[in-house]
């Protein structure tokens, strides 16, 4: 099922006297394509839930369209909708069992929908294969871990075989390894039912691992949409550059002169086409690269060894963050103090202007 | 062993105290029943028995006390109890003035009981010169006078379970808004976008997540219908068993310092015959609601 948003504009009135109404999100104009799973992702109040709750039918949009398909289904309730919703805490009914819960939307179908039991049996213990729950099917929801009672979310929301399956922070209540693990599952989850799947987060590593888009909200504006590779290779403003990555971008004040970027007065990088004027140059940190004759200068505070690559912790006065962390190959030896000497990447520097924080492009 | 005999230390107080003016006199009246014309004045009694029983069971006074109390309590305690889910699932639900009207929900719970008494028998009592206002709007749709006050028995029964139901509403009106404001919106959002029926999400959802409250309701409901008196004498006044209209306790107070009075036997043996009924009555509902009560 194709969904489409169509300038979807939400206000919420302000409170008290006179007070302005809040945007929660603001002219949203966007096709997510059948069969994909998008992550909409951004920091928090930044109205990506607003969105969700909009696809649901839960709010209704103040102007714009939504469809589903061909069908409109702006003033569609959230009853008649046909979506499945997994909450950010879940809300499994507590006094049901598992089993109970999961047919739960299934005795609500009326009319020509309307299941026999063994038919809504079937179902719930295909919904429960499904998120591999069968043994727990009489247990009660207190009585599973957060990874379960997940599965349990996803299993009640997908036994209806909705149109779009909508997760809302499905993973921020779990701990760091359920995490990994839940979210490889719903990949497999999405891949294997072929449904339309949208889910909000605000960790930016969850989003890129297993969608297939993106949509990166800030203030109830959309960012920018693309495959999470692209998105991070290529964003369009200076607000995406630092939401994407771990660790973050790090930002130098910079200058660009006669077609260079100068850093702290050394030129670092070819610019070519790039207007003259102060720039905000962000470089990834896996754009350093380790240059005894390399122009960018640092001071040398220490290395962290992570196997694998190590990362060099180091100091420049231009640089915005507080210390300069670059991820380089453990096959690499660093001086043990002073000054360490990088050269960049072409294509993970970026360039955005100083005001208006949009990107400006060059040929790397 | 230290810690122990300091907690032992700090509920000394309460052991006193409780023992003093809960469980000794809660013996006493074990004991008072089986000792047969026991005096006050004299502290004696005649012999030890089940004498006192017999004759509170062959009281007609007595069994009519049981049948208006269990009629009471049958009567009230659904009737109060749904009604106060309906007007706090209602009030729940508005709005706009919600605090005005659980304000006057609640404004019952505050006025004396024999204040709104008098204001029943206002509304509800023939005199000679007026049929009270209640008789006034039965005749406006064609219906007979009827003396509620000191009229025949079913107009009397009605009477006092109207002005029961009336009396413990607003607390279980207070009870049920706030169980109902606890539940988490989330699972009414969830029960919205699985297409649920407002029928079946009140059913199925908000009823067992307030039923640890509801059952509350139920018990203590039981209990305080079955020890009513005070508002069978508001309506009816202290001559209950004239009027055909005692309680179980009223018959105990009678039995007492009534007219009748100077019985401490029998009155122990009343009570401790209420008590035997209340006991049972809370078992049944304690198993029943095994099945019916989620805590979760």
């Amino acid at each position: 099922m194709k969904v489409t948003l169509q300038h979807v504009t939400k206000q919420f009135p302000g409170r008290g006297k006179g007070a302005r109404a809040v945007t929660a999100v603001n002219d949203f104009d966007f096709t997510l394509p059948d069969g994909k799973l998008v992550g909409l992702l951004g920091p928090s109040g930044c109205g990506k839930s607003t969105t969700l709750n909009l696809l649901c039918g839960l709010l209704k949009p103040t102007s714009g369209k939504i469809c589903f398909g061909d069908e409109d289904v702006t003033q569609l309730p959230a009853e008649h909708r046909g979506v499945g919703m997994v909450f950010q805490n879940y809300a499994l009914y507590p006094h049901l069992t598992v089993r109970q819960n999961i047919r739960f939307p299934l005795e609500n179908l009326r009319g020509k929908d309307k299941l026999s039991k063994p038919e809504m049996e079937q179902r719930v213990r295909d919904a429960a294969a499904l998120v591999q729950l069968e043994e727990l099917l009489d247990r009660k929801p207190s009585e599973l871990s957060g990874g379960q009672q997940q599965r349990v979310a996803i299993a009640r929301a997908l036994v209806k075989t909705p149109r779009v399956l909508l997760l809302d922070e499905p993973l921020s209540n779990l701990d760091a390894r359920l995490r990994l693990q839940t979210r490889e599952e719903i990949r497999r989850i999405q891949r294997k039912t072929q449904v339309t799947t949208i889910f909000v987060t605000h960790d930016q590593e969850e989003a890129m691992s297993i969608s297939d888009e993106i949509v990166v909200m800030k203030d109830g504006v959309v960012q920018q949409i693309g495959r999470p590779q692209e998105v991070y290779d290529s964003p369009v403003n200076l607000f995406v550059a630092k939401f994407l990555g771990t660790p973050p971008i790090h930002l130098f004040r910079g200058e660009v002169h006669n077609g260079r970027l100068l850093l702290g007065g050394a030129a670092v990088l070819a610019v070519p086409g790039v207007p003259e004027g102060p720039v905000t140059a962000a470089v990834r940190p896996e754009g350093f690269v380790l240059d005894e004759q390399g122009p960018l200068a640092c001071t040398l505070n220490g290395v962290e060894v992570m196997g694998r690559d190590i990362s060099v912790v180091c100091r420049h006065p231009d640089c915005e963050n507080t210390v300069i962390r670059a991820i380089i190959s453990a096959e690499n030896t660093v001086p043990a103090g002073g000054t360490v000497r990088f050269a960049l990447k072409p294509r993970k520097v970026f360039l955005f202007d100083a005001d208006t924080e949009r990107r400006i492009p060059f040929e790397a | 062993m230290e810690n122990n005999r300091k907690a032992w230390l700090y509920l000394l107080p309460a052991f006193l105290f409780l023992g003093a003016f809960l469980v000794y006199p809660l013996i006493d009246v074990f004991l008072y029943s089986f000792e047969e014309c026991y005096n006050f004045a004299s502290q004696t009694y005649q012999g030890v028995g089940l004498y006192n029983y017999s004759y509170v069971l062959h009281d007609p006074y007595f069994l009519q006390a049981v049948k208006n109390t269990v009629l009471l309590v049958v009567i009230t305690v659904p009737v109060s109890t749904g009604l106060a889910l309906a007007l706090s699932v209602g009030l729940s639900s508005i709005e706009k003035l919600r605090e005005l009207f659980q304000t006057i929900y609640f404004l019952p719970y505050v006025t004396n009981t024999l204040a709104v008494g008098l204001v029943f028998m206002i509304l509800f009592k023939k005199t000679p010169y007026t049929d009270g206002l209640i008789n006034l709007l039965l005749h406006l749709f064609g219906g007979p006078t009827v003396d509620f006050i000191a009229g025949p028995y079913w107009a009397k029964m009605l009477v006092l379970c109207i002005y029961t139901v009336w009396v413990v509403m607003p607390f279980k009106v207070l009870i049920l808004t706030s169980a109902l404001a606890s539940v988490n919106p989330m699972y009414y959002n969830a029960a919205r976008v699985d297409g649920t029926p407002q029928w079946r999400v009140f059913t199925r959802i908000t009823l067992p997540m307030i039923s640890p409250t509801v059952f509350y309701l139920i018990i203590t409901g039981f209990i305080g219908a079955f020890k009513a008196y005070s508002d069978a004498v508001a309506l009816f006044g202290v001559d209950l068993n004239a009027a055909g209209m005692n309680t179980i306790v009223g018959y105990v107070y009678d039995m007492l310092y009534g007219n009748s009075g100077g019985y401490p036997s029998y009155a122990s043996a009343a009570a401790i015959l209420l008590f035997a009924i209340v006991l049972t009555i809370t078992c049944i509902n304690m198993l029943v609601s095994r099945k019916h009560v989620h805590y979760v």
